[in-house]
């Protein structure tokens, strides 16, 4: 097992090394730069010579190689530079913006597993009676729905309902209090985006239940369990259920590193200061280095949920430790 | 989205059974239109949006992209059955010819999507050692990669259009459905009869074109299925962002985007039915996916 | 320093006998405006007295700024964040800021005449001033700053030297004066001090670093800040010790950063903010007007910015003036800038001067020009005449635009559906603002849909970026024209108005003959503010009249 744990953590580092190539050579093939944004986004006059200060200030005149060979030792030594755009350490910024994404992902992965496995279960348990269909047509309609229509209709229909029954429009606030401050005031905040990612979490995971109990429910012991007599109910409980969990939890644990692509559009519908928005903003000002820290961020929570699902694999089956 | 893998693995009794006659196919799919309801009201669905995108120039009672400045932003009425959006476009016309963009993209980036992720993954189960590692790690770093980057990059490098929307989108399914083929095809290829085969002399290609490939197409058609719903998504949040198709190209996610921004209270017309014609269509897709996956994998069909 | 006249609301005639003799007669539409609004200014002044008190929120329509330090950014972002923090030399009249001529004094104690045939402007300092951490606001200070921002030294970037291409030496003579000394007299020089993102530092703190204003504030304005979060809010109380009397009337403000417009309308709708002041398109007006009845007030104004079409001389056949100008004569401005008008932030049509400015065209000038003509199936059949001579009847190409929904896709789309109409396949090649910009700069492009944002009305500094680019680096024709720089040169130096209009006129049909770029349509801005917000009037720049001084809640 330790072999097979050293070996599956020893495959992280090349791609940590691929992500950082794409992301450096990626950034620096898109044309203008981070200068030129900011030295002249408004259409004014600027010097030459203050884009070749700049430049030279920013380090974007050394060759590629060694930008590259800074990035990668910086990384390793947890040291992401500072912010091309706004001068402030990377850290910092991401940082500031972090808790609030956060809270968003695990409010969401809240919202997911508390409507996905009781209607997966129903749904798998009466498959193909109507129940089945309404379940599964709602869980089709949480992937078919576009997620930013969904959160500007949502906040949309929270204005127009609060307004045609307390008679004035309602809207969550727009500034932010973290949740030790102001508990009330944050999760009103919180819970519309966290229901709107929730929705297509939830769909999706859904329907990994509803197969998962579907094909354990085939399973001999659960024909033998109803042969012996047991309640349905009980079987369903005990045996089936406990045993479908695991590709649900598994696929609960990907898909939440998906998330943060996720977050991206919905922290911009609802005007969140988090990490997606962060993400955007570096993206469109070129930052180089602030994108790089925030990819290899997304990658090494990929990586990490992946990591840890595999291991989970192979500490359960241990014919892939052999493999 | 990912399938789980050991629900769609197939035992070896399962993989001789993949040659089916041809008689019995037909078979299947009556059964499969009776037992799957839903499954076939997608079918029919899909059907729907492909005629109306090949047909478009013959149904629709306008041209999408003519602006009408006498005839902005009017409800749905007589002369224009679903309204006009802000620029005096007829709308049915506009999401008519949409539906042709949603084809296009929706299956170009499918297929071609999923037959590169086809290759790599069934050429990385049969090769294995090296090759398998290091296709593996290609794969990670394209799934983690966010697609904002990708498409910004692709929009920046080579411009808009829907040419580089397909790019950008295709992308991440490639590795997407690698994985899922890949672990299908795993299973096949520690059976006795691939190995006979190669013990025969027959070349790798043949090898994985006519003994790998038919065994994995199940889940590779799932997936297919799958994407073309996810590109159609895809488009829509590209659009958000700004990085998707461009005016005056007729595309749902396009109109979605411009509609619901903007018009929402004052002319919801605008916003809402780009949104029910890519909700119909990727629940239609998703629906006869759904059928089609039930029916495929032996494991859950109903007793 | 003049006084708001309340005689003024009687009517056209007592506005338009103050002006000089000779210029009277043009100034006949503009005055009218400016009386409207001087009257309406007026009258609500003396109806209404300010309540104090109150926090005012308001959006932000753009993620922050790179750095708060005025002097080197140019986005507006900044300008809303920070100008309620500090204090500028002069600016436009706060009461009214939609005179384009009329500037008040924020430092100084008056406005001074040039001396010195013009070379000369003395200006006494206000005393008493003291900075945000009590420190006393003197001479000196404000010639560091400008300083600063006209001479700035090695390794420190500011944004606008080139708007003082005019200034020579600024000295503090003593603690209360300072003197700027011009290398040429010129009309340009009042307006480009008025600039509202020219803030006055400490100088003892820009001794100590002079790039402590990028990441810190501390001013002397009518606000102090309370709290920067960063890239989410921007929180300001008030400064007890503000030289204004009176002012400021707010307990302080919140500016919050939110770049969609979709929140932004619905903050204003659930009074979650009670307004953003840059500007809302037509759509979000006709919402907000529809939902809140008389709880929205809807201040509207033409704006200091507007799209240009500027084909690249540098590529064929864009080298052929018969091809330019049959792109612009395709072009119906009028009756697509009334129709775009509903759904877009433009209205009206322009030459390359502000229309609200006294050195603008009028209808009738305008019509004479290329691109303006009031018959446009003439105009038509002349473009593909001259497309055909030119041997182009079916050209195609790319049109260069930015990657932001208004104006610039609207119009981007509007022109391209002109563009067919003499036959034209145009596209539209849309990227991010970033590759926007460097395709412009590298040559690489047909034609690119600019903007030309100013922001005080500056009429003949403004038109300075439609010089060829051997002159005006920015601009992104890259022709050459000797005759248009001599015009402009002659321009710059004219300080009777009525000679500089005539100049003015000449550099506009040159630019035309020649068919180098074209205005098309001048944006509008459209704020709807909730009705208890009072003292702020609209201006035309997003930039202008920013530091909330005299800003009041009726509630």
């Amino acid at each position: 097992m330790l072999h097979y744990v050293i070996k599956r953590v020893l495959l992280v580092i090349p791609t940590l090394l691929g992500a950082a190539a794409l992301v450096f050579v990626l950034m620096r093939l898109i044309p203008g730069d981070v200068c030129v944004m900011r030295l002249g986004s408004s259409g004014g006059t600027f010097d030459p010579k203050a884009i070749a200060l700049c430049h030279a200030e920013l380090g974007m005149d050394r060759p590629w190689m060694i930008q590259f060979i800074d990035f990668v030792w910086g990384c390793m030594r947890l040291n992401f530079g500072t912010s091309m755009w706004s001068g402030q350490p990377v850290t910092t910024e991401i940082m500031a913006r972090l808790p609030i994404s956060l809270e968003i992902a695990i409010l969401a992965t809240v919202v997911a597993i508390a409507i996905a496995i009781p209607l997966g279960t129903i749904s798998a348990v009466k498959q193909n009676t109507w129940v089945d269909y309404v379940v599964r047509v709602f869980a089709v309609g949480g992937i078919a729905t576009p997620s930013f229509w969904l959160g500007i209709m949502s906040v949309l229909v929270v204005l127009n309902f609060t307004s045609a029954v307390f008679g004035k429009p309602w809207m969550p606030p727009i500034e932010y209090v973290p949740i030790w401050e102001d508990p009330i005031r944050n999760l009103s905040m919180a819970f519309l985006p966290a229901v709107t990612v929730g929705y297509r979490y939830a769909a999706v995971s859904m329907r990994m239940t509803r197969s998962a109990m579907l094909e354990v429910m085939q399973e001999d012991y659960i024909r033998t369990a109803r042969a012996k007599g047991l309640i349905r109910k009980l079987i369903v409980n005990r045996h089936a259920l406990k045993n479908a969990m695991l590709p649900v939890v598994t696929l609960i644990g990907i898909e939440f590193a998906f998330l943060i692509g996720g977050l991206v559009v919905t922290e911009q519908v609802f005007n969140l200061n988090g990490v997606g928005r962060l993400f955007v903003q570096a993206v469109q000002n070129q930052d180089y280095t602030l994108t790089q820290a925030l990819v290899m961020l997304t990658v090494m929570v990929f990586v990490i949920c992946n990591l840890i699902v595999d291991l989970f694999y192979a500490w359960l089956d241990p014919r892939i430790r052999y493999s | 989205m990912v399938t789980n893998v050991s629900s769609i693995d197939f035992s070896a009794a399962d993989a001789d059974n993949a040659v089916v006659s041809r008689t019995s196919r037909f078979r299947r799919a009556r059964e499969f239109c009776r037992q799957e309801v839903l499954g076939t009201l997608g079918l029919v669905l899909v059907v729907v949006m492909a005629l109306t995108g090949l047909l478009a120039e013959l149904i629709a009672p306008y041209s999408p992209t003519a602006n009408d400045f006498g005839a902005m932003m009017e409800a749905p009425s007589v002369s224009h059955l679903l309204g006009t959006d802000q620029f005096g476009r007829d709308l049915l016309s506009r999401i008519i010819f949409g539906a042709r963009t949603a084809m296009i993209v929706g299956l170009t980036s499918a297929l071609v999507g999923g037959i590169a992720g086809l290759i790599l993954g069934v050429g990385s189960a049969y090769f294995g050692g090296t090759i398998d590692l290091i296709m593996q790690r290609v794969c990670d770093v394209l799934m983690a990669f966010p697609l904002i980057i990708m498409a910004l990059a692709v929009v920046a490098i080579f411009g808009t259009g829907v040419q580089n929307v397909i790019i950008a989108i295709t992308i991440p399914l490639i590795p997407r459905c690698a994985r899922v083929v890949r672990a299908s095809a795993l299973s096949i290829r520690e059976i006795p009869y691939v190995d006979a085969a190669r013990a025969l002399g027959y070349g790798h290609l043949r090898i994985i074109l006519f003994h790998m490939v038919p065994n994995v197409m199940a889940p590779f058609l799932i997936m297919v299925t799958a994407f073309v719903g996810q590109a159609v998504l895809a488009e829509a949040s590209l659009s958000y962002l700004g990085l998707g198709v461009q005016e005056p190209v007729p595309a749902w996610g396009l109109m979605l985007q411009g509609g619901t921004e903007e018009y929402a209270t004052t002319a919801p017309w605008i916003a809402v039915f780009p949104g029910v014609a890519i909700v119909l269509a990727v629940l239609g897709i998703n629906l006869f996916g759904d059928a089609l996956r039930d029916t495929l994998d032996p494991k859950l069909r109903k007793r | 320093m003049h006084c708001v006249d309340v005689r003024a609301h009687m009517g056209v005639a007592a506005v338009v006998r103050r002006s000089t003799p000779m210029a009277s007669r043009r100034l006949g539409f503009t005055s009218v405006l400016a009386a409207a609004v001087v009257a309406l200014g007026g009258a609500t002044a003396s109806a209404e007295t300010p309540k104090r008190g109150g926090i005012l929120t308001f959006m932000i329509p753009a993620d922050a700024g790179p750095s708060h330090d005025g002097h080197r950014e140019t986005t507006f972002a900044v300008v809303h964040a920070t100008a309620p923090f500090y204090s500028v030399l002069i600016r436009v009249n706060p009461d009214n800021p939609s005179s384009t001529t009329e500037f008040r004094c924020d430092l100084c104690t008056e406005m001074p005449k040039p001396t010195d045939n013009g070379l000369t402007y003395t200006f006494k300092i206000r005393k008493g001033v003291k900075f945000h951490d009590g420190t006393p606001l003197t001479a000196h200070d404000v010639a560091a700053s400008w300083n600063k921002i006209v001479h700035p030294a090695k390794g420190v970037a500011s944004a606008r030297q080139n708007n003082f291409v005019m200034v020579d030496t600024i000295t503090a003579t003593d603690d209360e004066t300072v003197v700027f000394k011009l290398k040429f007299a010129t009309l340009t020089f009042l307006p480009a001090l008025a600039d509202p993102y020219t803030y006055i530092y400490s100088k003892k703190k820009l001794d100590q670093d002079m790039h402590w204003y990028e990441k810190n504030i501390m001013g002397s304005g009518p606000f102090k800040l309370t709290d920067y979060q960063v890239g989410q809010s921007i929180k300001g109380e008030r400064n007890p010790d503000y030289y204004h009397p009176g002012q400021p009337y707010l307990d302080g403000f919140v500016g919050i950063f939110a770049p969609k417009q979709t929140v932004r309308t619905d903050a204003i709708r659930a009074d979650r903010a009670s307004l953003e002041f840059r500007s809302l398109p037509p759509s979000a007006r006709d919402q907000l007007v529809k939902e809140l009845g008389d709880k929205i007030v809807v201040q509207e104004s033409d704006w200091n910015c507007g799209n240009v079409v500027t084909p690249n001389h540098k590529r064929k056949p864009f080298d052929d003036v018969r091809v330019r100008k049959a792109l612009f004569l395709a072009i119906d401005q009028w009756k697509g800038s009334a129709a775009l008008s509903r759904i877009a932030i433009i209205k009206t049509v322009g030459g390359i001067v502000f229309p609200g400015s006294p050195l603008a065209a009028t209808k009738e000038e305008l019509q004479q020009l290329i691109g303006y003509g009031p018959d446009i199936e003439k105009s038509r059949a002349e473009a593909k005449r001259l497309l055909k001579e030119a041997g182009h009847e079916n050209l195609a190409f790319e049109l260069l635009n930015r990657n932001v929904d208004q104006p610039y896709k609207i119009v981007g789309t509007w022109l391209v559906d002109e563009w067919s109409k003499v036959g034209i396949n145009a596209t539209q090649k849309v990227v991010p603002t970033g590759p926007w910009f460097d395709g412009m700069r590298s040559g690489d492009f047909d034609v690119a849909l600019e903007a030309n944002c100013q922001n005080v009305v500056n009429p003949i500094a403004d038109v300075g970026r439609w010089l060829p680019n051997e002159v005006y680096r920015e601009n992104y024709g890259y022709f050459s024209d000797p005759q248009m720089v001599d015009i402009y040169d002659r321009m710059l130096r004219e300080t009777d108005q009525a000679k500089a209009r005539v100049l003015m006129r000449q550099f506009e049909k040159r630019i035309n003959d020649e068919a180098h770029q074209l205005m098309v349509t001048f944006w509008y801005r459209t704020i709807p503010m909730r009705s208890y917000v009072k003292g702020w009037k609209i201006s035309p720049s997003h930039y202008l009249n920013q530091d909330l001084a005299n800003v009041w809640l009726d509630k």
